[in-house]
């Protein structure tokens, strides 16, 4: 059926109908695997971006697990450092575009039109195609580490000459599984954009969408915006290999520099890409388990705004010992201490939230608050970073690799972990074993600072990241990371578990398993029908 | 020391290796240098301003912690529903909004000028009374005494039996170098900072000083060192497969001492050259060169076309039963002099001796079964240059 047949249909329905759909008869999912390859249902497009990024997070965290297995002590154990290169290159890149990236776009999928009321993704067939792009993206990018001379090697960031002149013979799959990636992404947000523009329930106004949609619509125009410079990044460094131009080889009167700042132009606001959408995944839990109203709503979504303009204009305070103008030097010094202002109102109104509510401390709670803590930890060595004197110390050491590990794992991913315990009941219908969700949790909690925390020491007393081996002074801290990080991949493990056994079966869950809940998602049964919302709700 | 001391200084041992930890409080520059916990506080005024503006702003960011942090567990332990608390309604109120905005700034602005002032003071490489290029390449460093005619490669010089746990590690473990660069103390050195291959940064800790080496650009740094001693760090850009074995190491001496060193290094290098220079009147025989190429290639070439002379497929090429290393004699020392442009191959012309290169060349020809029975003569090498040049 069309979609402007299924448009018309919606118009003749009558108004008072209820939201929920009860006839299910040729609307039902089809079986087997074309329901899933041929999908443009937005609940099943979801689950299958949950799926990929979980996957991910197990291969990128397999690899995670070599690299610390290599460092557990001073020498050359298990690995080449070549091999050691790949891991963390690709460590890198399955963390950030794999794992948690979609992660989120598989939360947009499933909960955005369930948030504004809408009946799926506005185009549902490019939303097939979004994801169906990855695993191919990622096949490609995954059997490059199996050609002769291996994957890439040249760290995430791909600086030239590096990536171009010294690269593996293999540079042209990571650059085509990057663009593949980038059209994924592109053509994800613009679906993200277009819901939420055109598809709100009657009453919805944009100041009274859920924070979750509004950051995710502020993501969305970040992505549009710098995806793009990324693909403009890599096919350059594809030029320059391959086919003789010189846009970063001085002999041939190009400049080096010249692409850390594209690429930088394009990973400042990638960094907020991946947590923009936490913060609307916080600005759900919180409220829903202090039974209390979020606090400032509108500051929060004036504060998001804020990010997302200032996250264009700190690109270069990754740069800072590439020998910038000291003007160059002061302007983003100043920019990158500005953007702990509205990053800390964000924190303020989450605890102006707990204040005075009534709280529980449920796991999708224990997830949130641990994000709270630990992301602001993250904040706060990001803001001892943005001091150009001390990160003159501080760069390409441990202190970054820990700076930027609380706020994507202990930020990121803790809010993905947090949400994924929120809406499980909603998505499988069955509550998740409690217990084990506890056990998940702390596990988590404590390995993930083992693993982190040090960090922090090795890069302030001078341990390079990116380095297979390494003096003898460093040697018992890494050792300490090791056991951390293998037990915060161990831990994961009971994940799977809870997931598994909350999608087989368990206690029946109600339409509004958490009490503090508001929002429309929470007014459809657990599990959601495949269809909802034919008839948009009213919102007053 | 009575027995009640004893007990008191037992009870504190604890809580000062706690705070030692937690904080990297030590503060006596011999322990600080050492410190496995905190940056150091160097040997440089720069160095020592870096490390306060680190600790201040350590320590505010603890403090906003302990109070943001204790605000919030205070909230959560007292505001559970367990003990019965029943949630407010307020939402909303515009002066803590812009209490809350207003309040980091002022932090921020008090940060923001004596970074400022630091970083104005950490540019101003002007007025400098010697002045040091660094060259990174894969992966060593070559430095070189403007106004002085000296310079030398700088490389690691731990072994690979180390490297591969065969033996035990010695003190300076992958920090430690054939040639280290050597700078005089309460003088200021300029750094004027590049490389030949890839992005490389050079990185002293104990002078504060990071700074990145960009092929075909030239970065400028510098530093003025108040004590003598050694100092260690290492590239810290990500520079390819040997990244993590490109020490850095910098002897500071007193300016007189520096002056003899200076001297004597001077008339070691002339009679290198002159050593150099004779050795091209020299017939060598097989065994001899064939010690020397061994010798040279372990340190020069065996990181990328390793040991068995296989190399990594799609990353080096193999030596061993190549066209190259069969094939014409002059090809294959235009090649090892002149580097291959647009891949990893260097140019090994400055980099090695006349003798050094025609025994490594002999090495590659006559190793691994290759068998050849070429010997290349240092003659050979020179007359390679000197049509180069003509």
């Amino acid at each position: 059926m069309s979609e402007i047949q299924l448009k018309d249909n919606a118009d003749k329905t009558i108004l008072d109908a209820p939201a929920i759909t009860t006839h299910i008869d040729h609307h039902s999912a089809p079986h087997g695997y074309k329901r899933w390859l041929f999908s443009t249902n937005h609940k099943d497009i979801g689950t299958l971006y949950l799926w990929f990024s979980l996957t991910m997070f197990f291969i990128g965290g397999a690899m995670a697990m070599i690299i610390r297995a290599e460092l557990f002590q001073p020498g050359l154990q298990l690995i080449e450092p070549n091999f050691f290169n790949q891991m963390t290159t690709s460590h890198g890149l399955i963390m950030v575009f794999g794992a948690v990236m979609p992660a989120f776009v598989g939360l947009a999928n499933w909960m955005l039109p369930l948030m504004i009321g809408a009946p799926d993704m506005a185009l549902p067939r490019m939303n097939n195609w979004s994801f169906w792009i990855l695993p191919f993206a990622f096949s490609l990018l995954l059997l490059s580490l199996f050609t002769e001379g291996g994957g890439p090697n040249f760290g995430w960031t791909f600086y030239p000459p590096l990536s171009t002149q010294y690269s593996p013979d293999s540079t042209a799959m990571f650059v085509f599984s990057i663009h593949l990636m980038g059209i994924s992404s592109i053509m994800g947000a613009i679906n993200v954009i277009v819901t939420i523009f055109n598809m709100r329930a009657p009453g919805m106004t944009l100041m009274k969408m859920p924070m979750f949609v509004w950051t995710w619509l502020i993501t969305a125009f970040l992505l549009i915006a710098v995806m793009p410079v990324l693909a403009g990044a890599v096919t350059m460094i594809l030029t320059d290999k391959y086919f003789g131009t010189s846009f970063f080889d001085a002999a041939g009167g190009g400049d080096p520099v010249l692409f850390q700042h594209v690429f930088w132009f394009f990973g400042h606001p990638e960094v907020y890409i991946m947590i923009l959408p936490s913060f609307g995944i916080i600005s759900a839990i919180i409220p829903t388990f202090a039974r209390k109203q979020l606090f400032g709503y509108h500051s929060m979504v004036y504060a998001t705004a804020s990010i997302a303009i200032l996250s264009f204009t700190v690109w270069a305070h990754h740069m800072f010992t590439v020998g910038l103008p000291l003007a160059a030097e002061l302007f983003f010094m100043y920019c990158t201490m500005l953007i702990s202002v509205p990053t800390g109102v964000k924190i303020f109104n989450w605890i102006a939230t707990l204040w005075r509510g009534s709280i529980t401390f449920e796991v999708p709670m224990l997830f949130s608050l641990a994000f709270i803590v630990l992301f602001t930890i993250g904040g706060f060595s990001g803001l001892m970073l943005a001091i150009t004197p001390a990160d003159f110390q501080y760069h390409d050491t441990y202190f970054v690799v820990a700076h930027f590990h609380y706020v994507l794992v202990t930020g990121a991913v803790f809010s993905i972990m947090a949400a994924a315990y929120y809406w499980l009941p909603k998505w499988t219908g069955y509550m998740f074993n409690e217990k084990l969700g506890k056990w998940h949790f702390w596990c988590s909690l404590i390995s993930v600072n083992l693993l982190f925390f040090p960090m922090h020491f090795l890069g302030l007393a001078g341990m390079p990241r990116r380095i297979p081996d390494y003096a003898l002074q460093f040697a018992d801290i890494n050792k300490i990371v090791s056991i951390g990080g293998f037990l915060f991949g161990l831990s994961q493990l009971i994940f799977v578990a809870v997931v598994v056994m909350a999608v087989r079966g368990g206690k029946k869950a109600p339409a509004k398993p958490w009490e503090g809940a508001e929002g429309l998602e929470w007014t459809v049964p657990s599990p959601a029908p495949y269809h909802t919302f034919d008839t948009p709700p009213e919102v007053k | 020391m009575d027995n009640f001391e004893r007990g008191y200084v037992r009870l504190l041992k604890p809580i000062i290796t706690i705070n030692t930890l937690i904080l990297g409080m030590v503060s006596t520059p011999l322990l600080a240098q050492q410190s496995t916990l905190n940056m150091t506080e160097g040997v440089t005024g720069i160095s020592n301003t870096v490390y306060n503006l680190h600790m201040t702003i350590l320590y505010i960011c603890i403090a906003i912690a302990v109070i943001v942090f204790g605000i919030m567990f205070w909230s959560l332990y007292q505001h559970r529903k367990s003990k019965g608390a029943v949630a407010a309604k307020f939402h909303e109120s515009t002066t803590v909004e812009i209490i809350w905005t207003a309040i980091p700034i002022v932090i921020l602005i008090g940060m923001a000028i004596p970074s400022t002032q630091a970083l104005i003071l950490m540019e101003d490489t002007t007025e400098a009374d010697i002045t040091i290029q660094i060259t990174g390449s894969q992966w060593k460093w070559h430095y070189r005494y403007f106004d002085h005619d000296l310079e030398f490669y700088s490389r690691l010089t731990t072994s690979q039996a180390e490297i591969n746990n065969e033996i035990e590690k010695q003190q300076h473990y992958l920090k430690e170098v054939d040639n280290p660069l050597v700078l005089p103390i309460n003088k200021k050195v300029r750094f004027l900072i590049t490389a030949d291959d890839v992005i490389h940064s050079w990185w002293v800790p104990a002078f504060a000083v990071k700074k990145d080496a960009n092929p075909g650009f030239i970065n400028e740094a510098w530093t003025k060192i108040d004590t003598p001693g050694t100092y260690r760090g290492q590239c810290a850009e990500l520079c390819g497969k040997d990244h993590g074995f490109m020490p850095i190491v910098v002897t500071a001496l007193e300016p007189e001492a520096f002056d003899n060193w200076l001297a004597q290094a001077q008339v070691t290098a002339k009679q290198q050259l002159q050593a150099e220079q004779q050795s091209l009147t020299q017939t060598m025989d097989m065994p001899t060169m064939m010690s020397l190429g061994e010798e040279v290639y372990n340190r020069a070439c065996l990181a990328c076309h390793q040991a068995s002379g296989q190399g990594i497929p799609g990353a080096f090429p193999a030596l061993k039963n190549s066209p190259v290393a069969l094939g014409d004699v002059n090809k294959h020392i235009n090649i090892v002099l002149h580097g291959v442009s647009g891949t990893a191959m260097a140019s090994f012309a400055k980099q090695l001796s006349k003798k050094e290169l025609a025994a490594v060349i002999t090495f590659e020809r006559n190793a691994w079964g290759n068998n050849t029975g070429d010997i290349v003569q240092p003659s050979q090498i020179d007359a390679a240059l000197t049509s180069i040049n003509q």
